[in-house]
C-alpha cells in the first residue's frame, strides 16, 4: 500500500522540551530509547561484575565493596542474598531493558519509517507513551535495588513460589513487586510500540517500495513486532496474576506450602503454570532480541561487502519460519520440570526444526561474503563477529533441544554459555554493528573508527575467553545461580581456577565497554560531520539528510525503483545504486523488482 | 601479500583469532580436560552417547563454519582494484543447505525421542519406591517401609514432630520411615530399578545426582515420580539445580548405592512413624 504525501511538514515552531523530551519524532524517540537502554546495559555490565567477583573469588573480602553496598556485602564479602538479585537484575536488565529496548525502541523507531520512506511512525503521540512508559518501567525498576529485602531475587524467571511468597527469599518482598509493576510497565510500552511498528510498516511505505523491497532490517523489526505483539501480553496476564497471588489472596500458581516455619500459599494454584505462560512469552523474547540483531548484521553485511545480499527471499523466509516456530518451543525450558513427558517430545521436535531456517541465515549470510571486497568499518567488524558468536551459540542448542541430552545440562553453566553466544552477546553485536553504521544518521557526526575496532577486538575476543570455558563448567555438571561452589565433591578442583579465568576476563572486557562509551560521547560533539552516506549505502535512510530534519523529507517523499542491495551491479558504474535512482526504462516503481 | 589491501590487519587478524579459538575449542573438547561426571547409572550411557554424537555433529559443523566464515573475510578483504561479484541467489545451493541441516535435524529429532520415551516409560512392577522430599534447604526422605505403601500427606499436619505432615490414622502411613530434612542419607539398591518420588514443601527444588544423569524437578502440590537404575556402589552426591533461595548452593544430599540386601538391613533397623509420631 502506498500513500501519497506531498504535504509539507511542521511548521509550528517547537520549544527544547517538545524537541528534545516530549518529542513526538520517532529519531529522537528512538535515540531516547538508545540512549536510556544502553544506561541500563551499564548497569546490567556492573552487576556482572559484581556476579564475577563472587564466582572468582568467592570468600575472599573485597572492604571497598561494603563501603559501595552496605546492605549487601558484609566484611567485604557479597551476601548470598545480594548475589542473587544481581543474577536476577542482571538477566532481567539486559534482556529486557537493554537488548530489547535498544534494539526494538531504539532501531525499531529510527529504521523503519527512515527505511520505508515515511515521514514519522503513523501513530507518533502513542510512540511518545511508549517512551515515557519504557522510562517509568526502568525508574520503576532501579528504585526496586533500594527498597528493604533488596531487588527482586529469585531468577529473571520469576519463578513462583520463590517469587510468589514473600518469606521465601528476601528479594521477593517489595522488591519483587516493584519487578513485576515494572515489567507489567514495560509489555505495555512495547506494546505501544508493536501496534506502531506494525501499522506503518503495513500503511506508510512510500511509492514503489512493496514488501518485496524491504531492507532485512524493516523485515526484521516488523516481524518482531508481531511476535512482541502476540507474546507479550501471555506475560502481561501472567503478571498480573502473580501479583494477586502475592497481595490479594488468590492461588493461581501457589499450592498450600509451607515456607519458613508456617503454612503459606492457597489451594489449587500450580506452580508449573507460570512457566508455561512466562515461556510462552520468554521463548519469542529470545527472538525479539535476535531477529533485529539479525536484520541490522545482513544490512551491515551487505553493506560493507558492497555485495546484495544473498538469498533475500530465503532471508525473508527463515525469518518468518524462525518466528512461527518461536511460539511453539517454549516447552524445551520446561523438560525437567514436571511436564509431561509426551509433549517433551512434541517441544523437541519444533525446537530442533528451528536449526534448519537458522543454518540457512548462516550459510546466506556466508554466501554474501564470499565474492565481496569487505570494507573492514567497525560495523563489519560487529556483523561479522555477530556471525561468529551466532553460530557458535546456535550450535549448543541442538544439545539443550533434545531432552535426554538436555537432563545433564539443564540448568548448567553450559546453558549460561549458549545463551550468552546466540542472544546475548549476540545481539550486543547486533546493537554495536546498529549504533557504529548509523550513528551519522542519528547524530550527523562520524565515531572514531580505530578507537571502535579496538573496542571490537577486546569485545570479541573477550567474549570468547568468558563464555567458551562456561560449556566445560557445564560438561563437568555446574549448576547456574550457585552462589559458591565450594563443598561438592563433583566439581573438579580445577573448576576455581576456571572461574578466576573467567572473571579476570570479564572485568577488562567490562572495561572495555567504556571504549565505546567514550565514543560515543565524544563524536556526539566533537566527531566530523557525516555527509549524507558515508558508506555508500542504498537503503532509503542515506538519501536523507544527516541527521534528516523533522518530518525525514523534504517537500516530497521519495520514490523507490528497485530493491534494497544494488550493490556491484555489473552495468553500474558506481558499486551501489540507491532505492530512489530509477530503472532505465521502466516507468516509476514498476519495475527493477527483477533484480 | 604482494599488492596493498586496506584492512588486511583486521582480515588476518580475524582469521587468527578464529583458528585460534577453534583449535583451543577442539584441543580442549577433544582432550577431555573437563568431562561428563563418571557414569553410574544404566540410562546414562544412553544420554551419555547421544551427547557424544551431538558433540561430534555440532563440533564439525563449528569448525567448518567458523574456518570458513574466517577464511571468506580474509580472502575477500578490501581491494581497491577490485570489484565485489554480483549475484545474489543460487538455487540449487540454497535448496541442499535448507535439505542438509534438516536431514541432520530429523536424525537427531528421532533418535532424541526414542531416548526420551525409553527413559520415561513406566518403571518395573515392583520397583524400589523412595520419596524424596525438597525444603529450604535440605532434603527430606521418606521409605514406605514394609508394606511399600506410603501414607497419606497433608502439608496442614506439618509439625515440630511430623515435618512432612503424615496423615498418622492413613493405615499405609504407620511403617513408613521419614528421615527430617538434612538427617539421614538416601539409600538405593544397586543394579535394581528405583522410583524416585519427588515433592516439596515450599519452593520448586530440583532433584540432581551429577553421576545418575537424572535431573528432576520437586515441585509443591504435586508428586512427581522419576526412575533409574544406579550401576555403581558407593556414595555420590544429591544437588538442588533448581533456585530455591539464599542457600540454594548448599542443599547438598548424600545418596549410597549398595546391594539390595544392604538397603534392606539398614531399612529394618531404622524407626517408623509409629515409633517416632506420638
Amino acid at each position: 500500500m502506498v500513500r501519497e504525501t506531498t504535504t509539507e511538514v511542521h511548521h509550528h515552531k517547537e520549544t527544547f522540551l517538545t524537541r528534545y523530551i516530549f518529542s513526538m519524532d520517532h529519531k529522537v524517540i528512538a535515540i531516547q530509547y538508545l540512549i536510556t537502554a544502553l544506561a541500563m546495559g551499564f548497569i546490567g555490565l556492573f552487576l556482572s561484575w559484581l556476579m564475577r567477583i563472587q564466582l572468582g573469588w568467592s570468600g575472599r573480602q573485597f572492604p571497598f565493596l561494603s563501603r559501595l553496598f552496605p546492605g549487601g556485602v558484609e566484611e567485604g564479602i557479597i551476601k548470598p542474598e545480594f548475589y542473587l538479585a544481581m543474577v536476577t537484575m542482571h538477566g532481567t536488565i539486559m534482556i529486557f531493558f537493554f537488548i530489547t529496548a535498544a534494539l526494538v525502541g531504539g532501531f525499531g523507531n529510527f529504521l523503519i519509517p527512515l527505511q520505508i520512506g515515511a515521514r514519522d511512525m503513523a501513530f507518533p503521540f502513542l510512540n511518545m507513551l511508549s517512551y515515557w512508559v519504557f522510562l517509568a518501567s526502568c525508574i520503576v525498576l532501579v528504585v526496586s535495588f533500594f527498597v528493604t529485602g533488596g531487588p527482586a531475587a529469585a531468577g529473571w524467571t520469576a519463578y513462583p513460589p520463590l517469587s510468589g511468597v514473600a518469606e521465601a527469599i528476601p528479594g521477593s518482598g517489595l522488591g519483587q513487586t516493584l519487578w513485576l509493576l515494572s515489567l507489567a510497565l514495560f509489555i505495555a510500552s512495547s506494546l505501544f510500540g508493536s501496534l506502531n511498528y506494525i501499522t506503518t510498516t503495513l500503511n506508510l511505505r512510500t511509492k514503489g517500495l512493496s514488501m518485496g523491497r524491504l531492507p532485512l532490517t524493516v523485515w526484521a523489526l516488523f516481524i518482531t513486532a508481531i511476535l512482541g505483539l502476540l507474546s507479550f501480553p501471555v506475560l502481561l496476564a501472567a503478571a498480573i496474576m502473580l501479583l494477586f497471588d502475592r497481595h490479594l489472596g488468590t492461588s493461581f500458581f501457589l499450592p498450600r506450602l509451607f515456607i519458613a516455619g508456617h503454612q503459606a500459599g492457597g489451594e489449587g494454584g500450580n506452580p508449573i503454570l507460570w512457566q508455561h505462560l512466562f515461556w510462552f512469552l520468554g521463548h519469542p523474547e529470545v527472538y525479539i532480541a535476535i531477529l533485529p540483531a539479525m536484520g541490522i548484521t545482513s544490512e551491515v553485511l551487505a553493506t560493507c561487502c558492497r555485495k546484495p545480499i544473498f538469498g533475500y527471499k530465503a532471508m525473508v523466509l527463515s525469518l518468518l519460519a524462525i518466528a512461527f516456530l518461536s511460539f511453539i518451543v517454549w516447552g524445551h525450558h520446561m523438560f525437567v520440570s514436571g511436564m509431561n513427558p509426551l509433549l517433551g517430545t512434541a517441544f523437541m521436535t519444533t525446537t530442533l526444526l528451528i536449526a534448519v531456517p537458522s543454518a540457512v541465515k548462516t550459510f546466506n549470510w556466508l554466501a554474501t561474503i564470499w565474492g565481496g571486497n569487505i570494507k573492514f568499518t567497525a560495523a563489519a567488524l560487529f556483523a561479522i563477529g555477530f556471525v561468529s558468536v551466532f553460530t557458535t551459540g546456535g550450535l549448543t542448542g541442538i544439545f539443550l533441544g533434545n531432552p535426554p541430552v538436555d537432563i545433564q545440562l539443564h540448568d548448567t553453566y553450559f546453558v549460561v554459555a549458549h545463551f550468552h553466544f546466540v542472544m546475548g552477546t549476540a545481539a550486543v553485536f547486533g546493537i554495536f554493528a546498529g549504533i557504529y553504521h548509523w550513528f551519522p544518521k542519528m547524530f550527523g557526526r562520524m565515531m572514531n573508527e580505530p578507537l571502535a575496532k579496538a573496542h571490537f577486538w577486546l569485545t570479541f575476543i573477550g567474549v570468547y575467553l568468558i563464555f567458551f570455558p562456561m560449556h566445560y563448567l557445564g560438561i563437568s555438571g555446574v549448576p547456574r545461580r550457585f552462589y559458591d561452589f565450594a563443598n561438592y565433591d563433583f566439581i573438579p578442583p580445577s573448576v576455581s581456577g576456571v572461574n578466576i579465568f573467567i572473571s579476570i576476563a570479564a572485568l577488562i572486557v567490562g572495561a572495555a565497554q567504556i571504549l565505546f562509551l567514550v565514543n560515543f560521547v565524544w563524536s556526539l560533539w566533537k566527531g566530523p560531520k557525516a555527509e549524507k552516506n558515508p558508506w555508500k549505502a542504498t537503503t532509503l535512510e542515506w538519501q536523507a539528510e544527516s541527521p534528516p530534519p523533522h518530518g525525514n523529507w523534504g517537500p516530497q517523499l521519495p520514490t523507490v525503483y528497485r530493491w534494497a542491495y544494488d550493490y556491484s551491479r555489473p552495468d553500474a558504474t558506481e558499486d551501489f545504486v540507491p532505492q530512489t535512482v530509477p530503472v532505465v526504462g521502466a516507468p516509476a516503481g514498476t519495475d527493477g523488482g527483477k533484480h | 601479500m604482494v599488492k596493498k589491501q586496506k584492512g588486511s590487519i583486521h582480515a588476518g587478524l580475524f582469521l587468527l583469532v578464529t583458528i585460534l579459538i577453534v583449535l583451543a575449542a577442539v584441543v580442549i573438547t577433544a582432550g577431555r580436560f573437563w568431562w561428563l561426571p563418571p557414569l553410574a547409572s544404566e540410562h546414562g550411557a544412553w544420554t551419555d552417547r547421544l551427547f557424544v554424537v551431538t558433540l561430534l555433529i555440532t563440533g564439525i559443523v563449528f569448525v567448518l563454519v567458523q574456518i570458513a566464515l574466517a577464511y571468506f573475510v580474509f580472502r575477500h578483504r578490501d581491494d581497491p582494484e577490485r570489484r565485489a561479484a554480483y549475484f545474489h541467489d543460487n538455487k540449487p545451493l540454497e535448496i541442499t543447505w535448507t535439505l542438509v541441516p534438516a536431514v541432520i535435524m530429523t536424525l537427531l529429532i528421532v533418535s532424541g525421542g526414542r531416548l526420551w520415551s525409553r527413559i520415561h516409560q513406566s518403571p518395573p512392577e515392583g520397583a524400589y519406591e523412595v520419596e524424596v522430599w525438597g525444603e529450604q534447604f535440605k532434603w527430606a526422605l521418606r521409605y514406605p517401609g514394609k508394606d511399600g505403601q506410603f501414607g497419606r500427606t497433608d502439608i496442614r499436619l506439618i509439625n515440630d514432630t511430623n515435618p512432612l505432615g503424615i496423615d498418622t490414622k492413613d493405615p499405609a502411613s504407620k511403617d513408613d520411615i521419614f528421615f527430617p530434612a538434612g538427617e539421614g542419607e538416601l539409600h538405593l539398591p544397586v543394579g535394581e530399578p528405583v522410583v524416585v518420588r519427588l515433592r516439596s514443601k515450599d519452593v520448586l527444588h530440583s532433584f540432581y545426582v551429577p553421576a545418575f544423569r537424572v535431573k528432576q524437578d520437586a515441585v509443591p502440590g504435586m508428586v512427581i515420580k522419576t526412575w533409574f537404575v544406579p550401576t555403581k556402589e558407593g556414595e555420590f552426591e544429591l544437588v538442588c539445580a533448581e533456585l530455591c533461595g539464599l542457600g540454594h548452593y548448599q542443599m547438598r544430599g548424600i545418596v549410597i548405592v549398595e546391594p539390595m540386601e544392604k538397603v534392606q538391613e539398614w531399612l529394618s533397623q531404622q524407626q517408623t512413624v509409629m515409633d517416632v509420631i506420638p
